[in-house]
């Protein structure tokens, strides 16, 4: 259940690598693989127990058949045929997802997307490339620095996690805070409607014609389609980059400071907040050079294009002072800045190292209440007799709770679930939100009643049943049962006469 | 106007909203009327069909938080007036009508590379449904995914899905310094280039003009930088704008030039001003009619026919056509 050996194990399927298929006799399957290519249609049991999961701790689902298309024209041909069998379909990316979205539910052709991973064209000129939605985020990026440009969402598993999965979670990152999260980055999609008609959604153009429908299809989990075309928006680099390490005898006293530089009418590119146990383990990780002996540290960076980032740095460091800093340390070489990113991009694995399981939480409160909202985390943890960590996007007010456990243990997934439903609360009764970049999937379904009347969750489905009215591409996702176009309970039983 | 949370607030709130529902009913055609900046856009509403006002005012102003919770029937000038007391803007054209037509209409600014685009500025709706209830979609915090994406569908609907009553709005702080420039015979697209981040670049086939913003020691850096391509000139801002609005991908803006120097084939404007970088087209005739993909008017009938079965909502208008 520890992420990175679940991202380790997806990585190598990626490819839709491993050992050939036998034959099956299924017609579904057989008109799969004349459609695509008998080695990228697969239905043993072992593949699809694999992609039964994602990185979430969550109860996989039932895989049907795995498709690995290579093009628009098949994965058309997969719904068109999945239609035709009256079956589900579920998009998948890298399968880093923490709540669930990607769990086949109601034993669905899997339609795994890695193998269009090209990015196909790039106008710097006009600052938008198109790529397909297997391409890995970082990969991306990459592609785009020696041109001067990158694409700025930067969700902490960049490194496995792809475009199409981040236009599915309308994904985040630590960059998101003054450049906006995935959607303010995508002008245009072509999908592959359930329908199996190819539409594109969106424009290249300033104000796209009709209802914004690439608005609605990006975050919504892969309910509405198949992505399989992308345009990005290319964002230029900056060339001046200032980076602060900010430390604190007390994590409300960083928090603090946080809405702090915000109410100053300074927007960083990041804020990032560690508390002491995460601080810890990084450096026992990767020594990234935190100290670890503040209560709380403050990752800032500020960027700009002259020398005016040096007033912004300068800003933070003064209202950090004012809240009790106990030291300010600009970065100050490249590399010392790389280190101290690297340490927050491997937070998480760093965690393996204290316990083999955790859950990743993932709410937004608003800024001034971080303080308050953190402090009743604690006591949560404390109360369940869990251990829990702060690593977050405190900039835009996004907690990140992490409760480490070993679960082994018995009955330690009950108290972790308990803690999280807690902290759930506690987060909207400060007025946040359920999610702020993992998506609702399976995990947060039950929640939704807090946040939504009926009639908003009403209205939501009737969103989804216009593209979908049958109701066939990941059903069972994000809206809770009684609003839900599917039969949710029926979903997770696998009927009789399907994989014995 | 409060600046802090009060359930007493949030409380007449929902009773304002509440009479407003409460006037569009559930049935019968109905629209609402702003200040009718752009009332024919997307089409003529039917005749006999009942008109309203949205209810208007600030609800919640959190500069800290960078959001503002405002009624519909707000008018723009007053939401500016109301952010420029605290050092912040919002992303709603300067154009003026009400913040609910803005949103409905989804124009964005000329400057949106500088404050954002139109749809990303909206956090969290409240709209009243063709059947006369208060549906709330989105969320008040700065970054949310909780949920299907209402308020995106919401953003040039023209109101044909739901009215708009009360929404939230990302602001960002005004900066420090903002400066408008222009040059004659410069290609708009060098400016781009030799800028790193202008709030906007405008062109009108003849002159290029660049707007400036952020501290004062980066917007000279970012002056220089331009001096050294054309001789730029600091002007008091943007030229005057024709009437019609087009959209162009950023790469049509160059072919606009050829129709203005040749003579007139009918086929593009005459006089334009174009944000380059963006493809918005300001022009002197409208932009030829553009046909909707047959599968996107197929979920746009469906979506029209879910979230307002009897059409009753903004009837005559269509989004295809604004």
């Amino acid at each position: 259940m520890g992420a990175v050996s679940v991202v380790d194990r997806l990585k190598a399927l990626r490819d839709g690598r491993g050992r050939s298929d036998k034959a099956s006799s299924d017609p579904f399957v057989l008109a799969l693989q004349d459609a695509l290519a008998a080695d990228r249609v697969r239905s043993d049991g072992a593949h699809r127990s694999l992609l039964s999961h994602d990185a979430s701790v969550f109860e996989g689902g039932n895989s049907g058949p795995v498709c690995y298309p290579e093009s628009t024209a098949e994965v058309q041909a997969i719904v068109r045929l999945a239609n035709e069998h009256d079956r589900n379909v579920v998009p998948r990316g890298a399968g880093t997802g923490l709540a669930g979205g990607a769990i086949p539910l109601g034993v669905p052709v899997v339609v795994a997307l890695t193998r269009m991973n090209r990015i196909v064209e790039i106008d710097t000129a006009n600052r938008v490339a198109w790529v397909e939605p297997g391409v890995v985020n970082l990969d991306l990026t990459k592609h785009l620095q020696p041109l001067g440009f990158h694409f700025a969402p930067d969700p902490s598993s960049q490194q496995v996690c792809t475009l199409g999965g981040n236009v599915a979670n309308n994904s985040g990152g630590p960059h998101c805070l003054a450049y906006g999260v995935t959607n303010a980055h995508i002008l245009a999609l072509e999908v592959v409607l359930p329908s199996g008609e190819v539409a594109t959604l969106g424009g290249l153009d300033a104000e796209p014609q009709g209802l914004d429908l690439r608005g609605v299809f990006i975050g919504s989990e892969g309910t509405l389609g198949i992505v399989t075309r992308i345009a990005v928006r290319l964002t230029r680099n900056r060339p001046e980059v200032r980076t602060l390490l900010l430390s604190f005898d007390e994590v409300r006293a960083a928090a603090n400071t946080v809405s702090g530089v915000i109410a100053a009418g300074v927007v960083p590119a990041a804020m990032e907040v560690m508390d002491q146990r995460i601080t810890q383990a990084v450096e026992n990780y990767v020594g990234a050079g935190y100290p670890t002996d503040a209560a709380a540290v403050l990752l800032a960076e500020v960027d700009g294009i002259g020398p005016g980032v040096d007033i912004d740095a300068g800003a933070i460091a003064e209202i950090g002072r004012s809240h009790g800093a106990t030291d300010v340390r600009l970065a100050g070489s490249e590399e010392e800045r790389a280190l101290l990113w690297k340490g927050r991009k491997t937070a998480f694995g760093a965690i393996a190292q204290i316990a083999p399981d955790y859950y990743l939480h993932d709410t937004v409160v608003p800024r001034s209440a971080l303080a308050p909202v953190l402090e009743r985390i604690y006591a949560i943890a404390d109360a369940h007799e869990l251990l829990v960590m702060n690593v977050f996007h405190a900039g835009d007010g996004n907690l990140h709770p992490l409760l480490i456990f070993d679960g082994r243990e018995e009955g330690v997934l009950d108290r972790v679930h308990a803690a999280g439903a807690e902290i759930i609360t506690a987060s909207l009764e400060a007025g946040g939100v359920l999610s702020g970049e993992h998506g609702i999937g399976v995990e947060k379904q039950k929640f939704m009643s807090a946040m939504f009347t009926d009639d908003d969750l009403d209205h939501q489905n009737r969103l989804r049943q216009a593209f979908d009215p049958g109701c066939r591409t990941n059903p069972g996702k994000v809206l809770p049962v009684g609003h839900s176009c599917a039969d949710i309970a029926a979903l997770r039983s696998i009927p009789k006469e399907m994989w014995g | 106007m409060t600046t802090a949370g009060s359930e007493a607030t949030l409380a007449s709130t929902d009773a304002t909203l509440a009479a407003f529902a409460e006037s569009v009913g559930a049935e019968e055609p109905i629209a609402v009327e702003g200040c009718r900046t752009r009332w024919l856009l997307g089409g003529e509403l039917t005749s006999g069909t009942r008109l309203v006002g949205a209810p208007s005012g600030i609800v919640q102003y959190r500069p800290e938080e960078m959001t503002i919770a405002v009624r519909a029937g707000t008018s723009v000038a007053d939401l500016d007036a109301a952010l420029a007391e605290r050092g912040q803007r919002s992303a709603l054209p300067a154009r003026g009508g009400t913040v609910g037509g803005a949103l409905a209409v989804g124009e964005n600014d000329l400057r949106a590379q500088g404050r954002g685009l139109l749809r990303t500025a909206l956090l969290q709706v409240r709209y009243v449904s063709a059947e006369g209830r208060i549906i709330t979609s989105g969320g008040p915090t700065v970054k949310n995914v909780t949920g299907f994406d209402l308020p995106r569908l919401m953003v040039g609907s023209l109101g044909t899905l739901g009215l708009l009553a009360e929404v939230i709005l990302r602001t960002n702080p005004i900066p420090a310094v903002s400066r408008w420039l222009r040059a004659d015979g410069v290609d708009p697209q060098r400016a781009i280039e030799a800028v790193i981040a202008p709030s906007a670049v405008l062109w009108d086939g003849t002159s290029t003009w660049v707007q400036l913003e952020g501290h004062g020691v980066d917007v000279d850096a970012e002056q220089r930088a331009l001096a050294s391509i054309g001789s730029f000139a600091e002007i008091d801002g943007p030229p005057e704008l024709p009437p019609h609005r087009w959209s162009l991908t950023p790469a049509e803006l160059p072919g606009l030039a050829g129709h203005t120097s040749e003579p007139d084939d009918g086929s593009g404007p005459e006089r334009f001003v174009a944000v380059v970088g963006l493809g918005l087209v300001f022009a002197d005739r409208p932009q030829p009619a553009r046909s909707l993909a047959p599968e996107l008017a197929t979920i746009a009938g469906r979506l029209k026919h879910n979230f307002d079965p009897t059409g009753r909502l903004n009837p005559g208008r269509d989004p295809s056509r604004r």
